[in-house]
């Protein structure tokens, strides 16, 4: 008997969607999602059984007031704000966004997602749950019917946009619904790049189903950066996925440095010739927590090329299950596909798989992978402590040096600053 | 207060097998030593034993570092008392640029509020790379990764210029480096010569001490020095190798600690002749 759904009043969500003018579109495939909530069953998940989870807290739909400034969002928000084009989701509702002239000029869009459904159909009902689709199992119907806020960023055809463009995702009230959706075009030879993060204050159990869809077109080129930093009450599951096109170009950073049990699948799906894939995760496991985290690179297109590196630091209880997916599909020739993945386990009572799967169909291609699930060497911290350092600033050292190949990758200073101390806090040492 | 190390009567052991069997020795500043012997006879074992690694289990015997009791000491407190060990392997440590690690060394022996500052340590690291002719990239390269063999052992020797340490001890320094490499390294050892710091170098060829004259030759068998002289001992270990010695002192293995079933490869005591 699936009771999931329980906490949510179906038409209460509904209502309150088509008060604020959701085009009809929208509101068919929330009730879609309602309705496949109730027949599929939740993802299954490699050596994870997330039926103990208790999944099923989403609160209700409620929205932030407007704000004219980023001053007026106060709290945490301008710990991580940084940027002029930015756009900050308060529980289930944008609460602030600007875009700089001259970006807006260039036809840029940079928005909240439910504002874009009814400013934008045309651009964004090709897209929408398209790439992550309802029908794949009960997380993302769940979402398809609840997701709210989000963000929406459009580039067109030819333009660069140089300044990251930052989206803050924050949950503060424990009886609030907290789904955003992410959704990103970038026309042809276009470039962009995006940091978002995620954070929250509550104290009481809350669940979220997030979706990032990407679509790169030909020769584009678009860079995410995400930073989860969710309280340890929350459970974060996300899907990310990329569309790349011919000669297109994604590249994902991920810290995943959440405080409560933590699902995220981080995809591209390289479908035209050429197209290209380089993503990098981090992650800190502390406490009793649970994590899987997956990247997959799926290979349809010729010559495409990818590259995954999963860093994991693990201490106390937590327990992280990391997966590295190789796909290739029968006709990609030419591409080559690279994963590592790597767990530095700090306790002996932590628990970490490294796992790579290379699924090919094609013969004519490169795939590699290396895993390895280790604890700090005795033999570096012999050297660095020969040289006069003490031996707990040289574990030190070694764990930030572990991850500091993926921080360094964050394009934005403000953000980084903020990976490395939640980062440092999840050690134990800030 | 001159620098003294003392050794006296250390006997060491390495996964139950005892290596060390009773080897006295004192290196006082200004004074180069060099410690010389077939492989397997227990030199590296000496190095890395005096530093501290966990590995090597102390069964008896006392090292004093200025008076003070070195074995009682964690291998960091042998760092920061001015105990230095050149590396034979030196560690790769991904993330940790070679600055950041220098720094990190160089305030642990100063000392929190006595930091060093910044623009100050830059140009000292850059004034030492220059000496041993290191590209200045390898500042912010991550330690010794993707070094060169020759790479990592001048990375040692930038770290002993940077620390000045009272004792030096290098261990098999010489090994893999071809001759341009090796004079570089000379170099920079012989520019840290001074009347209250002291050497204890450990080769078995004689390559290096052409351009480190060393004051003390001793030659290590079995797991103690067996005979001990001046420069010109290294001389003839090098024109006749370690055989006269053998017989002279009635010795028929100088091994220690080799498994009596395993194959030992026949070796040329004398390492290969470079010329």
């Amino acid at each position: 008997m699936n009771t999931i759904m329980m906490s949510v009043d179906r038409n209460q969500v509904l209502e309150s969607f088509r008060a604020d003018q959701e085009p009809e579109w929208v509101t068919a495939i929330r009730e879609q999602g309602f309705r496949l909530a109730e027949e599929l069953p939740l993802p299954k998940l490699e050596k994870t059984n997330i039926e103990r989870w208790n999944l099923g807290t989403f609160g209700e739909i409620r929205r932030p007031a407007q704000r004219d400034s980023l001053k007026d969002a106060g709290g945490a928000t301008s710990e991580w704000i940084d940027s002029d084009n930015a756009l900050v989701q308060r529980n289930s509702g944008i609460e602030f966004q600007r875009l700089a002239e001259e970006l807006r000029g260039q036809g840029v869009i940079f928005t909240g997602l439910e504002q874009a459904v009814r400013e934008y159909p045309e651009l964004v009902k090709p897209y929408l749950m398209q790439a992550v689709r309802a029908d794949e199992n009960r997380m993302t119907a769940i979402h398809a019917a609840l997701w709210s806020g989000g963000a929406f960023l459009y580039v067109p055809k030819n333009v660069q946009v140089e300044q990251p463009l930052q989206a803050l995702f924050l949950l503060d009230d424990e009886e609030a619904c907290f789904m955003p959706h992410v959704l990103i075009v970038a026309e042809e030879n276009s470039s962009v790049t995006f940091v978002e993060s995620a954070v929250s204050a509550v104290s009481r159990k809350h669940d979220q189903f997030g979706i990032m869809e990407v679509f790169v077109k030909r020769g584009a080129e678009v860079h995410v950066a995400s930073v989860r930093g969710l309280g340890k009450q929350v459970t974060d599951m996300t899907y990310r996925r990329a569309h790349v096109e011919a000669d297109g170009r994604i590249r994902w950073v991920v810290g995943e440095m959440n405080a409560g049990n933590a699902m995220a699948d981080t995809a591209s799906i390289l479908q035209g010739n050429g197209a290209d894939s380089d993503a990098k995760v981090i992650c800190v496991g502390a406490g009793g927590q649970h994590m899987n985290l997956t990247t997959r690179a799926v290979h349809i297109g010729q010559f495409s090329t990818s590259d995954m590196v999963t860093r994991a630091v693990m201490r106390e209880d937590a327990t992280a299950i990391i997966n590295g997916i190789t796909k290739i599909e029968k006709g990609a020739s030419g591409t080559n596909g690279q994963q590592t993945e790597k767990v530095l386990m700090l306790s002996p009572k932590a628990r970490g798989d490294a796992n790579p799967i290379l699924l090919i169909d094609e013969d004519d291609v490169q795939a590699g992978h290396a895993a390895s699930v280790g604890q700090v060497n005795p033999e570096q911290i012999f050297y660095l402590m020969s040289r006069g350092i003490a031996r707990a600033e040289a574990e030190r050292l070694i764990v930030y040096g572990f991850l500091a190949p993926v921080i360094s990758e964050i394009p934005n200073d403000r953000l980084r600053d903020r990976l490395q101390s939640l980062a440092e806090r999840k050690l134990g040492q800030a | 207060m001159n620098t003294t190390l003392r050794i006296d009567q250390l006997r060491a052991s390495v996964e139950g097998k005892e290596i060390l069997k009773g080897l006295s020795l004192e290196v006082r500043g200004g004074e180069i030593h060099a410690v010389m012997g077939p492989n397997g006879t227990g030199k590296s074992t000496l190095a890395s034993t005096l530093m501290g690694h966990p590995k090597y289990e102390v069964l008896g015997g006392s090292v004093t570092l200025n008076g003070e009791d070195l074995l009682e000491m964690d291998v960091d407190e042998r760092g920061r008392a001015g105990l230095f060990l050149a590396m034979q392997y030196p560690s790769e440590i991904t993330g940790v640029t070679n600055s950041d690690f220098m720094r990190s060394a160089i305030n642990a022996g100063r000392g929190e509020g006595n930091e060093i500052s910044l623009m100050k340590f830059i140009r000292l690291m850059e004034a030492n790379m220059k000496t041993l002719e290191m590209n200045p990239e390898f500042m912010h390269r991550y330690l010794n990764e993707g070094f060169s063999g020759g790479e990592k052992k001048r990375n040692e020797i930038l770290q002993m210029m940077m620390l000045q340490p009272k004792i030096m001890i290098l261990d098999e320094i010489d090994s893999g480096l071809d001759i341009d490499a090796l004079r570089i390294v000379a170099q920079g050892v012989n520019s840290l010569r001074s009347a209250d710091r002291g050497f204890l170098i450990i080769t078995h060829y004689q390559r290096l001490l052409d351009y480190i004259t060393p004051d003390f030759v001793h030659i290590m068998m079995q797991g103690r020095i067996v005979k001990s002289g001046g420069p010109e001992l290294a001389q003839r270990l090098e024109a006749e190798g370690y055989e006269w010695v053998k017989e002279e002192l009635g010795i028929e293995d100088e091994t220690v600690g080799q498994d009596e079933d395993a194959f030992q490869m026949p070796m040329n005591t004398t390492g290969p002749k470079i010329r």
